[in-house]
């Protein structure tokens, strides 16, 4: 399809557009250059749209240090054992061969906003014009009492993708018979705001199963939760008995481990588990704090371009941006990535810039075929990203409504998998 | 009294091939058309039928997949047609029950008829509009698939494709570019006017599925030009 370059905004946008432009060529380079930092759903999808639409015009890098992205969503469908680890796994050769991008294996250790290089671990520099961040998340020390990332081998967090989700689904296999599961609930805002309750649900279908006399239980420092109803309805009806809820009012937030010894204590109260998913209290991933566009946890962020409060020639997607109404998802961060790159592009070269909109849906699986979604449309404000319109599923809902909206959720994954790296 | 279809009148190809076989009641067509209405969103049979966002039906039997020269099939369609599949009464019952276990990555999101009498019966009528019996009845109903009371200046709004290809993107998070079709409809290569009135009907809440009437509720007149535009020319 053959398209020709306008401006959509008006005249006065052109001539700003058309100035600007110039002076980056100026600057004694060839192309304008971009540099990606993180290849998960926002940054692989920053990457495939800034080339896809520009066709050749931008020099693209993306820095990611894993070979194999292996996706959060749908990892709890592994622990339920509806997935294989490797329906999981993507790759970045198609970014690479089919829209030129160069696909750099590597950390980045350090960004010089005012030199305008990102320092990679191997040692090398890259100059940017722009750069955009979508790191994902880390951890915020401390948060539970007795873990550290030095302990996620005895209790897994399981909240990056790959080893982690499938250690532990091996722990839940060892349970013994009639044995205690845990998790530690993270407080808000985390990565994916139903997804440690569709992780409760996809252990319970395996424990049914294989140990339908164990136990879980899940100390929570919030006092409600993402589809709360959807979930309580679901647990009670597919797994009666076996799921205790401890939330806010009942110390749920009062909570420790000990790793060593396979114990959680809630609220004062010690108890022996056999497996323990901890998830910790979440913070933007490191990178975006070294690059000093944090306050607090999160990178605060412009809504109608996703460019970082802190500085116009970085930008920030996904989780570890703070943007507004949006929740972190695999969802938002590939909508995000879609905003930025028509700003990006339109920025760096005279492409037509248009209105941000946003979306997101999440899916979650309470059983075989019993699907819930929820999900919003989004527009972008002076001051943040903001809710315009939403839905979420009823309670009661028959099983085919449930078995339609799950079938939908695999063509989600289907569609955003292919939107990232196809 | 209700027609009903045998199968040892029927003479295509395959059949002969087949050999003989045993004579069996396959369905009945005026049932056949009640099933049908499912089908019309997007197929058109009978007179002054047209290629919609799926083909017309009319003469499928005994037609090599994909051979309708005036419809653009999606890439495995075409492939299943070159492969030599022809549409007889058993690979369109197999078909019908499961569109996506017989052509892969076939563009019609239709998730199938399990109960084999309905197949049977929608069978029955859409054999009465293929090329045996060679005439069309004059009296049928036709079937149309595009029926809708939308303001006529929102039809002819011409779409933007430029601006449709950055709306797209947010329907290709889900909805996948290469036409597939699997839990999620495709929406490539529809007829433009065939696109807005669908949107259109989610936007007025008339079609039911929660996330496309959020998403097309907040699209304006012109956006949803903009991607019927764009999405008529996607290629696979
Ligand atoms: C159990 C679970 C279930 C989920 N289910 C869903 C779901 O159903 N739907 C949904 O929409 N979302 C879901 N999510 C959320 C989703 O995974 C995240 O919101 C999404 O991945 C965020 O995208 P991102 O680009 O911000 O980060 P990520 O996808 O995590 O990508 C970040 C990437 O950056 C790389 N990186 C980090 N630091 C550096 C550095 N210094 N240098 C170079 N590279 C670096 C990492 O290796 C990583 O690949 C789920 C999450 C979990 C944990």
């Amino acid at each position: 399809m053959k398209l020709n370059r306008r401006i959509f905004l008006g005249s006065g946008v052109a001539a700003a557009a058309s100035l600007k432009a110039p002076a980056l060529l100026a600057q004694g380079h060839g192309k304008p250059r971009v540099v990606v930092i993180g290849g998960g759903a926002g940054g692989a999808t920053a990457a495939r749209y800034l080339t896809k639409d520009s066709e050749g015009a931008l020099d693209v890098t993306l820095v990611e240090p894993s070979r194999s992205y292996f996706t959060c969503f749908f990892s709890n469908l592994y622990l339920g054992g509806f997935k294989e680890i490797d329906d999981l796994g993507h790759t970045y050769g198609t970014l690479a061969a089919k829209y030129g991008i160069n696909v750099v294996h590597d950390w980045a250790v350090d960004v010089d906003r005012d030199g305008k290089t990102v320092t990679l671990a191997g040692g090398a520099s890259l100059p940017y014009d722009k750069l955009i961040l979508s790191p994902g998340i880390d951890f915020v020390d401390g948060a539970v009492g007795g873990w550290s990332l030095a302990a996620q081998n005895a209790m897994p967090h399981a909240y990056k993708g790959g080893s982690q989700t499938e250690l532990l689904r091996a722990q839940v296999d060892a349970m013994p018979e009639g044995g205690v599961f845990a998790m530690v609930a993270p407080p808000n805002p985390y990565r994916c705001p139903p997804g440690p309750y569709e992780r409760v649900s996809m252990i319970a279908h395996r424990l049914k199963a294989a140990n339908p006399t164990a136990k879980i239980i899940v100390a929570d420092p919030k006092g409600k939760f993402s589809k709360q109803s959807l979930f309580e309805e679901g647990w009670a009806n597919h797994y009666p008995g076996m799921i205790d809820w401890v939330g806010e009012d009942f110390g749920g937030g009062e909570v420790s481990v000990d790793p060593a010894a396979m114990t959680v204590t809630i609220d004062g109260e010690e108890t022996e588990v056999h497996a323990c998913n901890v998830i910790p209290a979440m913070k933007a991933g490191r990178i975006a704090e070294m690059a000093g566009v944090t306050e607090g946890n999160w990178a605060p962020v412009n809504a109608a371009d996703m460019s970082a409060k802190a500085d116009p020639d970085v930008y920030v997607l996904g989780d570890a941006a703070q943007q507004g109404d949006m929740p972190k998802s695999g969802f938002s961060a590939n909508s995000q990535a879609k905003v930025c790159a028509n700003a990006v592009r339109g920025a760096l070269t005279e492409s037509r810039v248009f209105p941000a909109k946003f979306s997101n849906t999440c899916w979650s699986l309470i059983d075989a075929n019993n699907g819930v979604k929820v999900g919003a449309t989004y527009e972008a404000t002076e001051e943040k990203i903001a809710k315009v319109d939403g839905f979420i599923s009823e309670v009661g809902e028959t099983s085919d409504v449930r078995r339609a909206t799950y079938e939908e959720s695999e063509g989600w994954y289907a569609g955003i998998v292919a939107d990232m790296f196809s | 009294m209700k027609l009903r279809w045998v199968f040892s009148v029927l003479t295509t190809a395959t059949w002969l091939l087949a050999g003989p076989v045993s004579a069996e009641q396959i369905g009945d067509p005026e049932a056949g058309a009640k099933v049908f209405s499912q089908c019309k969103g997007c197929h058109q049979i009978g007179p002054d039928a047209q290629d919609r966002i799926g083909p017309h039906l009319n003469g499928v039997f005994g037609r090599k997949a994909a051979a309708h020269d005036t419809f653009d099939y999606s890439a495995s369609m075409e492939r299943a047609g070159a492969d030599g599949l022809i549409w007889t009464a058993k690979t369109l019952d197999a078909y019908l029950e499961n569109p996506r276990a017989l052509v892969s990555k076939t563009r019609m999101s239709f998730r199938g008829l399990k109960d084999p009498q309905d197949r049977a019966d929608v069978l029955a009528y859409l054999r009465d509009f293929s090329d045996n019996p060679r005439d069309l009845p004059e009296a049928e109903p036709t079937a149309r698939g595009t029926d809708h009371d939308l303001d006529p200046t929102i039809l002819a709004i011409q779409g933007d494709p430029e601006y449709g290809a950055y709306l797209s993107n947010e329907c290709l998070t889900c909805h996948q570019s290469d036409g597939s079709a699997r839990g999620i409809p495709s929406i490539t290569r529809w007829p433009e006017e065939d696109f807005v009135v669908a949107m259109h009907a989610y936007k007025n809440k008339l079609r039911p599925h929660p996330v496309m009437q959020m998403m097309a509720g907040r699209l304006n007149n012109e956006e949803i030009a903009a991607l019927a535009a764009y999405f008529k020319t996607l290629d696979e």
